[in-house]
């Protein structure tokens, strides 16, 4: 493994070939806050809350901190005044769906980020996919994919795997940034409805149906 | 539904996984929807999740999870019909049908769709009825082009 | 069909179709273009067939259905050959006429050629009418030669040429080399140039390459890459094979939106005629090199133009955009190195090879060189697709060829670019059309719609339009474009109905750099329509807010019809048409709106006869009392 030399935050970083640059800046102690990110998962790139600012050949560029490989000579700075307020507006824009959740209202101080600024779509859900990626990726069960696109994006458990596979594992629940509402909640729904009709409207997804009942969390 | 029908389309495609989104078009010309127990067939047959299947169903627009009307009217609400009116074309469409954009009768007569350019754009605003397009198209003429549907 | 396999019995066949057609038999040419289609082209070929047949003529005559010349707003279009007479707005009515006079008697209709509306002479051919005269068509003129069903009419205008000649008298560097200096630019969007995708893919060490075509036109209000892949699906498919050549890749891919049938069909085609002859295969005309492509059916997502998109889309997936820190020229379609250009660059490829690089750099500017088909829509009464050289101005386009704005209206705006690019005003019309400088302008060329607007257009509306349309189409994988969409229309859905609040602007500009942080280009430039127009119509947006007033009287609910009680002559049409019977008439009686039951649909003042002109909309201020009773009676 070459060696690769870079800059962040003004620090002189050594770095190995096929690191990020949040690797890069965890092994010097430098904290880049992530949501979507985990060890054990394919990189991911969609909560963007680890943005920050590189430069390439003298421009400044926005680039996801979780994903993008570390470069000879690269210059990176994680705390500028650019990158704290996309964050604060970012946080925001999550607060409105799950506003209660610990993860977020931590980073919301440390932002300065109010969480009533935008009106509130309580889904809980935040779209960082955890739930769906491990239990693609490690389970191996595909119990839990995502519906739709665009602003109907959800998450939506297929009830037949569901049925079989879940009650006994439940391990994407603690993973889940907004406090295992979100899967909980609509794992439940997906259970209370019977395979048949759990399909007959629309997207399938039961998450939006408003009907699932208030099943306790984790 | 005839299963075998869907083994063919399968197969039409050498059961490949990468064609899944060319098979889920074939099904849904084939049956104007996509039938669940088609979708379970192809995630058999393809070794593909059912999450996948789900998330391809649901993102692309050509799919529908539900039966279709046997009458498909698309409102184009492209940039060129937008500043020309193809608003008030859909208002007119949802009036005369009662049926609302996304939706279908109860009869399954008609169904409402509002699609992004159909790249007729020197003819906007333009409403498409069962495959034909009808350009220029005035609020008024809209009840006697969906009166001649059956 | 025998495959043929050598450059010599691919020009022996050219010579045998070229001998077999008889220059002075009379052809009649109509656009069988989607457009055209729509107007009613098949009913107009139908028509002339019949006809035909009823004279016993139809041996004497061909008969074709081509690819768009581009002229929509006048079809469907007819050419009689060899005169090369122009037809517009051709009826099946029209064509017994068109068949005893033209075809028999070698007269001309004239009441079917193109009239200038300022002098009111009449054009007999193509070229002698302004939208087309002021024009620069190397790609578009060969459609309207073409059967778009016909591979020997491609073959006699020198189809495959330069395919030919870059198998057996180029090497792949050499070709390179060529589209190098032509400095062919992606005509996509970002204008990324061609030969950089294409050497970074070729010098990739991995062995298998793709090349694609990107034919997944979602940009609303454009439809060149549509009418070039119906009308001329065999140019597209020769350019791939040179791109795969000169890349070094023996598969390629053509994605076309399902929204697009014709244009399935007609590529679909192509590539079985070319199978049949040896232009796709093993041994491509006796060369030695071998490729293969399937056609890949778009299912309904805009976000699949994205490259990255695209790809992931051909893998059998959702098509979510992939980060694209190591380029998709290296890492693509399953990992592989994959070189992705839309239709209308490669298009431009085979007469690049044929003609040179410097025949092709003589059009455009230094930056941008070539030629540039837009579809220029909207507010203008030329419709229809544009071919100009790159460096024209905005003025041109929209006066000299689109010959400006219908109506008598007021010019306000030209969008550019689809959902990434922006609003350009009036003061801006003098800059030249090229890569760079819409750019700079807040605009950008996207794939080349040109949305005409006029003083009835309300730009807020037009920013809310875009991000109403990215609502539904952004994947909705990452947050600054999922979330940042959804709170941006909300604020534009407030300020469209009258209900903006000061700071509105401030926060739509701090929305729009947070998704500066999107995953995809897509998502980066989704806020563009909102900033250009704040950054030229920013008076329209505080109009909305603090004066509660839509200046171009277009949002709905900003707005109310009223009767001058002085201008109303109790004529009863308004009254006998309101949808919603909200108009209180009577014989002899001013009518009066009844604003409460109003629902704003205009169909009042549309019918309301000119030389009354009693309805009129307003904004921004009260709507006047009704007239009291007593005094609605008109003598």
């Amino acid at each position: 493994m070459s060696e690769i030399n870079l800059q962040i935050d003004g620090k002189e970083v050594v770095a190995t070939e096929g690191m990020t640059i949040l690797d890069a800046a965890k092994s010097v102690g430098i904290s880049i806050p992530t949501l979507c990110h985990h060890e054990k998962l394919e990189p991911y790139g969609g909560c963007r809350i680890c943005t920050v600012e590189v430069e390439v050949r003298g421009w400044p560029k926005l680039v996801a901190g979780c994903i993008y490989p570390v470069e000879k000579g690269l210059v990176v700075r994680t705390r500028t005044e650019k990158v704290d307020k996309i964050r604060k507006v970012l946080l925001e824009e999550m607060l409105a769906h799950a506003p209660d959740s610990e993860e977020l209202k931590a980073l919301a101080q440390e932002y300065g980020a109010d969480r009533d600024r935008f009106e509130k779509h309580p889904s809980f859900c935040i779209h960082c996919g955890l739930c769906v990626r491990y239990c693609a990726e490690i389970k191996k069960k595909n119990a839990v994919g995502f519906v739709d696109r665009g602003s109907n994006r959800e998450i939506s458990f297929i009830p037949e795997i569901a049925a079989k596979e879940c009650w006994d594992c439940k391990e994407c629940f603690p993973l889940c940034p907004t406090s295992a509402l979100q899967a909980a909640y609509v794992l439940a729904g997906a259970l209370m409805t019977p395979p048949e009709e759990a399909h007959s409207g629309g997207c399938g997804c039961s998450c939006s149906c408003g009907s699932a009942p208030e099943k306790q969390a984790g | 539904m005839d299963i075998s029908k869907i083994d063919q389309i399968i197969d039409k495609h050498d059961g490949e996984a990468s064609s899944l989104i060319q098979i889920l078009l074939d099904i849904q010309s084939e049956h104007n929807w996509l039938p669940k127990e088609a979708l379970k067939r192809v995630s058999e047959k393809l070794q593909v999740p059912m999450s996948r299947i789900q998330h391809i169903a649901t993102f692309y627009k050509a799919f529908s999870l539900v039966p279709k009307g046997r009458h498909q009217v698309h409102v184009c609400m492209g940039t060129a019909c937008h500043v020309r009116g193809a608003q008030r074309v859909l208002d007119t469409v949802q009036e005369v049908t009662g049926v609302k954009s996304g939706e279908t009768d109860s009869d399954l007569k008609f169904s409402v769709e509002t699609v992004n350019c159909l790249g007729c754009c020197a003819l906007g605003p333009v409403m498409e009825v069962d495959g034909k397009h009808h350009g220029n198209i005035a609020p008024s003429q809209i009840a006697s082009v969906l009166n001649n549907c059956e | 069909m025998t495959r043929l396999n050598s450059p010599e019995k691919l020009e022996c066949a050219r010579k045998d179709i070229v001998s077999r057609i008889d220059p002075t038999k009379p052809c009649i040419s109509v656009c069988a273009g989607a457009g055209c289609l729509a107007s009613g082209a098949a009913e107009v070929i139908a028509a002339f067939k019949t006809e035909l047949d009823f004279h016993g003529l139809t041996t004497e005559v061909n008969t074709k259905g081509t690819g768009c010349p581009g002229f929509c707003e006048r079809g469907p279009i007819v050419m009689i050959y060899p005169e090369g007479i122009c037809y517009l707005k051709v009826k099946p009515e029209d064509v017994p006429e068109i068949v005893s006079h033209t075809i028999k008697e070698k007269k001309v209709v004239d009441r079917l050629l193109y009239e200038d509306p300022a002098t009111g002479t009449r054009a007999l051919r193509e070229s002698d009418i302004p939208f087309y005269k002021n024009q620069q068509r190397n790609i578009l003129s060969e459609n309207i030669r073409l059967d778009s069903k016909s591979m020997d009419d491609y073959l006699a205008i020198g189809g495959y040429s330069a395919l030919s000649k870059v198998l057996f008298q180029m090497t792949p560097e050499e070709v390179m080399g060529e589209i190098k200096k032509s400095n062919l630019r992606g005509r996509g969007g970002g204008g990324f140039p061609a030969w950089r995708k294409w050497e970074e893919s070729r010098n990739a060490p991995d062995p298998i390459k793709y090349v694609i075509v990107n034919a997944d036109e979602g940009d609303p209000g454009a439809f060149m890459d549509r009418a070039l892949i119906e009308g001329n699906p065999h140019s597209i498919l020769e350019g791939l094979i040179i791109g795969a050549y000169a890349v070094g890749a023996h598969e390629g891919f053509i994605y076309v939106r399902q929204e697009y049938p014709l244009a399935v069909e007609n590529i679909n085609l192509a590539i079985r005629q070319a199978s049949e002859r040896g232009f796709v295969g093993k041994d491509i005309l006796g060369s030695g090199f071998d490729f293969t492509v399937k056609v890949h059916m778009g299912a309904g997502a805009f976000v699949c133009g994205e490259s990255s998109a695209l790809m992931t889309a051909l893998e059998g997936r959702a098509g979510e955009p992939r980060p694209k820190y190591i380029h998709t020229a290296v890492k693509g379609v399953w990992d592989h190195p994959s070189v992705l250009n839309n239709v209308e660059t490669w298009a431009n490829v085979p007469q690049i090879i044929n003609k040179g690089a410097d025949w092709f750099t003589s059009f455009g500017t230094a930056g941008s060189t070539g030629t540039k088909i837009f579809s220029l829509v909207g507010k203008i009464t030329n419709t229809g697709l544009v071919e100009v050289p790159m460096g024209v101005t905005l003025r041109d386009i929209i006066t000299k060829v689109g010959g400006g704005i219908p109506g008598g209206k007021k010019f306000k705006a030209v969008q550019t670019g689809g959902p990434s690019g922006g609003c350009i005003p009036e003061a801006q019309l003098d800059l030249p059309v090229d890569f760079d400088e819409l750019t700079k302008a807040g605009s950008m060329m996207g794939s080349g719609g040109m949305i005409v607007m006029d003083e009835d257009t309300c730009m807020v509306d037009i920013a809310r339009y875009f991000i109403d349309f990215l609502k539904d189409e952004s994947c909705g994988k990452c947050t600054p474009c999922r979330e940042g969409i959804r709170q941006m229309l909300a604020v534009l859905t407030r300020i469209t109905a009258g209900k903006g609040k000061e700071g509105d602007i401030e926060l739509l500009e701090e929305l729009a750099e947070s998704m500066g942080a999107a995953l995809c280009a897509l998502g980066k430039s989704a806020p563009n329509p909102v900033l250009s127009t704040i950054r030229y119509f920013r008076d329209e947006y505080e109009a909305h807010i603090r004066d509660k007033k839509c200046p171009a009287l277009s949002c709905k609910e900003m707005i109310a019809f009223h009767i001058d009680p002085a201008k109303c002559k109790a004529c009863g049409s308004c009254f006998r048409q309101c949808p919603a019977e909200a108009i209180h008439g009577g014989k002899k009686l001013i009518h009066i709106i009844d604003q409460e039951k109003c629902t704003k649909c205009g169909t009042c003042l549309d019918v309301c006869p000119s030389r009354f002109g009693a309805v009129r909309k307003i904004s921004g201020e009260p709507v006047p009392a009704p007239v009291p009773e007593d005094k609605r009676a008109i003598a």
